[in-house]
């Protein structure tokens, strides 16, 4: 059995080519249960395509996904909520003519002889939305009639109705005010406490810092940097995110904290590599030598 | 623990009290929630102006008659909600029919099947227009609008071809089709027995229900409202068999009409497959990767449309006795959608009932039979029934902002 130490899910120099675009070249992402880890990146870095791959929208063109110790091809969204990776996506995919309960169930309706177990779906809701202490006024009204924050609840217990290993979370907080948004982190805690892999894919740093325990960075489709919580900075990340040392926002943010002008060594992203962070797949991009190929 | 699961949230201002279920209900009204209420006030007022007008109207004689010319297009008009339930629309629905009933008639009359066999095979011709709607829909992206455009007008050249140089197939006097759709009526005691069937199974159900929600730590409706209901609708059923019993009764064929609008409508609520329809009809995208096989609902539904097409058209020929060139004409087509749209079926998808097909086609054929009992001519009907749609369309696309407006769209 998995003991948190071995990966949930590896995927192991996934490439995939876009025509004559390599959206992902040599990526590599472990995903460990209990933990949650950022997928982060700047427009384009392809953490939209390296979710895809995982919930099996596309397939790679190379590389190996690994998951619960096997090897494992994921040749469509079925097979991927069958392995157990279950996926929120940003536009959370919800049908607003239909209440909550139809939503969580979506596609995996219970029924007894046929017949739709309406009562049976009713408790199961409940004892899902207490699980994550979910503030939902009624599970038999409408979707559109919930606010963003309760669509997002309803989407996250969704994915947990197939009891999955592992949750992605494309965005989750894109759209949320301040306390919605903290209702979700507070959402994303429970689920890494019930021992699920998570991977939460964002552009807010804040929130990043705030439930991650460890952090991927994209650049141009490759393993730009990995860090452990704790051991970075935001403006550490937003170098890597951003690959170099002399952008606007990394200046700015450096001038502010030490008074001074930064040099580059500084906020060098893979000058504060922690050891053997990088993982099997792991290998120092170069962006010029990676648009030869 | 005293609070159900679904009834812990202070927020909640549902309650069992009378005055709160009216409350609620008015709440819902305003917030676009219209359900079947639009089409069954304008029912109401409907039958009382024209029973003000002209009191034979209201007379047992002529609701038989209302009930028997309203299930051959009515038996259409359910096929269109299931599309519309898509979001999605079956222009030729008309001359679907039309070629069944041909199809059924030549078989039967110059091919000597026996009938239940053309009936079948009619039925069957009515499943593989639909499936090859559907296909061209899935697989090519065509809009549904244009094949189905397309399918009008092919089927009408396919209808004329089937029928031939005779143009008009008289059915044999003696085949049951014709007795079912025309002189089959319930004999008096099984109307009322079945009323009371009806309510009896009703309330085992509700019954059921309650038992294993309070089992289940779910908040239960009471049983009194349970009883109360099931009175009422018994009452509501014994009431009416008794007025239709004053004439002939209640038709075979309108019974099968109704019978086939509540087992569509228990399939829509009760089934995966017809929670799959709204969910696609809803938002498709979410359907699909919620692991919906959406194209599989597509082509079912386009072939069920299609074949409620045949099986009108089948029960027109019955009730005419015969098929000509025009059976299914642009009449039956546009009664058949209006019906739908007018019950309450939103032209968006997924808002809508079976039932929607019952009060629709109700209200379209109260106004023909009413407008016929004082003298106006067709000229006259054809505008009445445009504005009714009109303003059927209008109280839709209201609600949907109303619905927008108050942040439930």
């Amino acid at each position: 059995m998995n003991d948190g130490s071995q990966p949930i899910l590896s995927l192991r120099g996934i490439d995939k080519r876009f025509g004559a675009v390599q959206a992902l070249s040599d990526v590599s992402v472990d995903v460990r249960p209990g933990e949650v880890v950022a997928l982060v990146g700047d427009n384009g870095a392809g953490k939209s395509t390296l979710v895809k791959i995982m919930s099996g929208v596309y397939q790679p063109d190379g590389g190996e996904i690994v998951f619960d110790g096997r090897p494992v091809t994921i040749n469509g969204p079925k097979a991927s909520q069958a392995l157990g990776i279950a996926t929120v996506f940003q536009d959370l995919a919800l049908c607003d003519n239909l209440d909550v309960v139809a939503n969580l169930f979506l596609g995996h309706e219970r029924t007894k002889a046929g017949v739709l177990d309406e009562v049976e779906m009713e408790r199961h809701s409940w004892e899902l939305l207490q699980q994550l202490s979910a503030k939902i006024p009624s599970v038999r009204i409408p979707i559109a009639s919930l606010s963003g924050g309760q669509r997002q609840t309803v989407a996250i217990a969704r994915s947990l109705v197939g009891e999955p290993k592992v949750v992605m979370l494309d965005e989750p907080t894109a759209a949320l005010g301040v306390a919605q948004t903290a209702e979700v982190l507070n959402l994303i805690e429970r689920l890494r406490k019930r021992g699920l892999g998570v991977v939460l894919i964002t552009h807010n740093m804040a929130d990043v810092q705030a439930v991650a325990d460890r952090i991927y960075v994209l650049r141009l489709g490759r393993n730009s940097a990995e860090f452990a919580i704790g051991e970075v900075t935001t403006e550490q990340l937003v170098a890597a995110i951003t690959g170099a040392s002399d952008n606007v926002v990394a200046e700015r943010a450096a001038r502010d904290r030490s008074g001074s002008p930064i040099t580059p060594d500084a906020i060098d992203p893979y000058a504060v590599l922690p050891d053997g962070a990088g993982g099997p797949g792991h290998v120092s991009p170069d962006p010029d030598q990676e648009r030869d190929a | 623990m005293t609070t159900t699961y679904d009834k812990t949230d202070e927020r909640l201002l549902e309650s069992e009290s009378p005055r709160a279920v009216l409350s609620g209900f008015g709440r819902r009204i305003r917030s676009g929630d219209l359900g079947m209420a639009p089409v069954i006030i304008g029912l109401v007022l409907i039958w009382l102006i024209f029973f003000l007008q002209n009191d034979r109207f209201l007379s047992s004689r002529n609701l038989v008659n209302l009930s028997l010319d309203s299930a051959t297009i009515g038996m259409i008009s359910l096929g269109i909600v299931l599309v519309l339930l898509l979001g999605e629309i079956d222009l030729s629905v008309g001359s679907v029919s039309g070629v069944g009933g041909s199809i059924m008639a030549v078989l039967l009359v110059y091919q000597g099947w026996p009938l239940l066999t053309a009936i079948l095979l009619a039925l069957a011709v009515g499943v593989a227009i639909g499936t090859f709607y559907g296909l061209l829909f899935t697989q090519f992206g065509v809009p549904s609008f244009v094949i189905t455009l397309a399918g009008l007008l092919a089927f009408l050249g396919v209808q004329l071809w089937v029928l031939g140089s005779r143009g008009t197939v008289n059915l044999p006097i003696d085949s049951w089709i014709i007795d079912f759709a025309n002189f089959s009526y319930l004999p008096d005691p099984v109307s009322y027995a079945l009323a009371v069937a009806i309510g009896a199974v009703y309330l085992a159900l509700r019954l059921r229900t309650i038992r294993r929600r309070r089992a289940a730590n779910l908040s239960a409706p009471s049983l009194r409202g349970a009883v109360i209901r099931t009175v009422l609708m018994v009452a509501a059923m014994l009431f009416g068999a008794w007025y239709l019993n004053q004439d002939r009764g209640v038709g075979y064929m309108p019974l099968f009409w109704v019978a086939m609008i509540v087992a569509v409508d228990l399939i829509l609520r009760k089934t995966r497959f017809g929670r799959s329809v709204y969910a696609v009809g809803g938002n498709e995208e979410a359907a699909r990767r919620a692991g919906v096989p959406v194209n599989r609902v597509y082509i079912t539904v386009f072939a069920a449309a299609s074949t409620f097409a045949v099986l009108g058209g089948i029960l027109a020929a019955g009730r005419l006795q015969s098929v000509a060139q025009s059976s299914g004409g642009t009449d039956t087509n546009l009664m058949a959608i209006a019906a739908a749209v007018i019950g309450g079926t939103s032209l968006f998808g997924g808002r809508g009932s079976a039932y929607a097909a019952l009060f629709g086609m109700l209200v379209l054929q109260s106004i023909t039979s009413g407008l016929n009992l004082i003298g106006v001519e067709a000229e006259v009907r054809y505008i009445v029934t445009g504005a009714v749609l009109l303003l059927a369309v209008t109280i839709d696309s209201l609600s949907r902002r109303a619905r927008r407006s108050s942040g439930t769209a």
